[in-house]
């Protein structure tokens, strides 16, 4: 009776004796979900276009990140290590390499081989030149989201080289085991270059509180969580007027739907995949950058693939609305949960709540919310 | 020249469907059991034992029995970690409650209630499929850990970490401390080599051959007589049986003290999955073959690291956690079915070595 009483009815009463608090905990749950959204939206789009269910979009989070924060601090010119150092070249290498792969990307950039060169040195003596000009911050932080882009592309050029390109027509786990090595490599190399203390990502976004005042009483809400959305948001915008109205994005959703015939009209599917995997890796900067910005730049935040995953059950490996409605409806019912249903689990259910919600709507639907029908053929 | 099967002839069934139907195989499983049962007790040392033996072979038992669930049945699995938790504090509750109970059947209960739980998360299995299964299973992997840590009566009320209360096998103590290398190793080895033995002749039979229908192609296998929900399941069962035999196994034996969050956090399901892709997917060999390089690896490549090159350890840690993410990949690419498979070719080679033609 206790128990019933728990799980049916003081959590209930408490939310209506407390409006406020109620408002502001469900905000916060979709001002989270928001940001798994964003991490899910990474799989997502990879998934549909490469078929490859991609575990290191967590850690290219992190490693976006991580690149971020060290550019700004070598441009600032904090303390320099020689790991710094190391890293700042290997990302300009990275960079140089990136140059190339653009050049096989049909005709994005006409850079040859000399000119990749030309180009390491001219990240590196670019940034040695801001470093020692000393900068304000508004400039640099641009100029540091722009290399963390370049690093990200890069890294997509070589993944596809090096990893997804031997591995055409294997079994999906390979490829999905190949991913998990990929993130094991990723991690290892973000932390030797950048080093594994907790790093403060500053990037100028707002901190502050905001105080919505309401007649039943104020509602809190953090700044940060705002642009967040709002981030995320002209994200999920400028992706679909990618996909829907750009030439490049007709082919990525041509590759979606069928590869064969895909490649039969004349797409290159290695190009296409280039380009889908800087796009991932562009919106794990984004959101890397967004949970950085508010719990510090550490190995946790590659950890926020998992919190995507019952995002991505729940809404459909294949379907980019469905990881927007997903990742909301699990910010909000981890949030709810974790608050008002405190008293009968004792905390601490963020790891596993969000796979059960999944669950449970995966019984009625087995292909997510918004996943394609699967249809089984003998 | 040395590897071949001509002139053995199969006169009789029984000789037919032996498990090691080739006169050499024989011969070899002998020499390597006599040199595991008998030789290697004689020169193990504690160092041996504890970091190579030991996690080798129980981790041989989890990967025998995730390769029975995602290698022969087909269901993919994230959960090792988990049931493993499951096998470790079941032994616990066991060996605290009944004290006298002999360890032996302490740790094939806990194989029983790491399989009952693994039935209750296998049940999904019947409606999703694929990558959602993967990650449904994650559910169980996050869940158990949670509740392990979470509910008091698991851990006796005390704090959440378990220690191990010594226990003796044939008068030997063979668990906590003061158990002797030896005593520990020849007790995982014989788990080890009753259960491969096991799982090898269950693959081969009927319900071997039904799991690997439903790999193949789950309606096919159901049009033809096999019932879905029966056979996945006791694939999940059988698989949760062995990981839970190896998490108890962990527990009382290899590591002596657990903490859930630690011992069996995903990492260790990545780590078993890891072992069964590599040393090949629906293989018993490779599953000891696997086992034996994700436990070996990062040894030597720690020695030679620190050891070597005198690196930092810190350092070393990273270049070693990149350097096993390029070695899988690497792998992968070159060969997708395993070591199980290089064997098999290796095997061909050598019927017909040194007259190829």
């Amino acid at each position: 009776m206790e128990l019933l009483q728990a799980l049916f009815v003081s959590p209930f009463m408490d939310m209506w004796n407390e409006p406020a608090f109620f408002i502001e905990t469900f905000t916060k749950g979709l001002l989270t979900g928001v940001l798994y959204s964003l991490v899910a939206l990474g799989f997502v789009l990879i998934f549909k276009a490469s078929g490859v269910f991609n575990f290191a979009q967590g850690v290219m989070a992190l490693f976006a990140a991580l690149t971020l924060v060290g550019l700004l601090e070598f441009m600032q010119g904090k303390d320099m290590t020689a790991n710094h150092l190391v890293g700042m070249t290997v990302v300009a290498a990275v960079v140089a390499i990136g140059m190339l792969g653009l050049k096989k990307v049909n005709k994005i950039s006409s850079v040859q081989a000399p000119y990749a060169l030309l180009g390491f040195c001219a990240v590196v003596g670019f940034a040695w030149i801001l470093r020692t000009i000393g900068l304000p911050n508004y400039i640099l932080i641009p100029f540091a989201i722009v290399g963390t882009i370049i690093t990200m592309i890069a890294l997509a050029y070589l993944i596809e080289i090096a990893v997804l390109r031997p591995l055409v027509n294997q079994e999906l786990i390979i490829l999905f085991m190949s991913t998990l090595g990929l993130a094991y490599v990723l991690e290892g190399v973000g932390d030797l270059l950048w080093g594994s203390d907790v790093k403060i990502l500053d990037i100028g976004l707002p901190t502050d509180i905001y105080i919505a005042e309401f007649p039943f009483g104020d509602v809190y809400i953090e700044q940060l969580d705002m642009v967040a959305a709002v981030v995320a948001a002209a994200m999920v915008i400028i992706l679909a007027i990618f996909f829907n109205k750009t030439r490049i994005g007709r082919a990525l959703r041509a590759v979606a739907d069928d590869h064969q015939a895909a490649m039969s009209v004349g797409i290159p599917l290695k190009t296409i995949w280039v380009i889908v995997w800087s796009v991932a890796g562009i919106v794990a900067m984004v959101a890397g950058v967004m949970w950085g910005s508010s719990s510090g730049v550490q190995f946790s935040l590659s950890l926020i693939a998992l919190k995507a995953l019952p995002v991505l059950i729940l809404g459909g490996f294949t379907s980019i609305p469905g990881a927007i409605v997903g990742g909301l409806i699990i910010g909000v019912s981890e949030k709810l949960a974790e608050v008002f249903w405190y008293d009968l689990h004792g905390g601490a259910i963020e790891n596993w709540f969000a796979y059960f919600v999944a669950l449970a709507f995966l019984l009625f639907r087995p292909q997510g919310l918004f996943g394609e029908k699967i249809i089984e053929r003998i | 020249m040395f590897y071949r099967e001509s002139g053995q002839f199969k006169s009789s069934y029984a000789k037919d469907q032996a498990i090691f139907p080739i006169r050499q195989d024989q011969i070899a499983i002998v020499l390597i059991l006599a040199v595991a049962f008998l030789v290697v007790p004689w020169f193990v040392n504690d160092y041996w034992s504890k970091s190579v033996l030991q996690p080798f072979l129980v981790f041989s038992i989890a990967a025998i029995g995730l390769n029975i669930l995602v290698g022969y049945c087909g269901q993919i699995s994230l959960g090792t970690g988990g049931f493993m938790a499951v096998g470790a504090y079941a032994s616990y509750k066991i060996m605290t409650s009944f004290p006298d109970m002999p360890i032996v059947l302490v740790i094939i209960l806990s194989g029983f209630c790491a399989a009952g739980v693994g039935i209750l998360f296998g049940l999904p299995s019947l409606r999703i499929k694929g990558f959602y299964l993967a990650v449904a299973t994650l559910a169980s992997q996050f869940f158990l850990i949670w509740m392990f840590n979470k509910v008091p009566w698991f851990h006796n009320y005390t704090m959440s970490q378990i220690t191990v209360p010594p226990r003796e096998f044939l008068g030997v103590t063979v668990t906590s401390s003061s158990a002797g290398p030896a005593a520990q190793y020849l007790f995982c080895l014989g788990f080890v080599v009753v259960g491969a033995w096991l799982a090898k002749n269950l693959v081969r039979g009927r319900t071997g051959r039904s799991w690997m229908a439903i790999r193949d192609m789950d309606i096919a296998a159901e049009l033809i007589g096999i019932r879905p929900l029966q056979t996945k399941l006791l694939a999940f069962a059988i698989s949760s049986f062995y990981i839970g035999i190896s998490g108890a196994l962990i527990f009382c034996v290899y590591l002596g003290t657990v903490e859930a969050s630690e011992a069996f956090d995903i990492n260790q399901s990545f780590l078993v999955l890891f072992m069964i892709i590599i040393g090949g997917l629906g293989s018993i060999l490779g599953s000891f073959l696997g086992a034996g390089f994700m436990i070996l690896m990062p040894i030597v490549l720690k020695n030679i690291m620190v050891g070597s090159f005198g690196m930092a350890a810190v350092t070393a840690k990273h270049i070693e956690i990149s350097l096993m993410g390029v070695l899988i990949v690497f792998f992968l690419i070159v060969e997708p079915h395993g070591f199980a498979r290089l064997w098999q070719i290796l095997k061909e080679k050598l019927r017909l070595w040194p007259f190829p033609y």
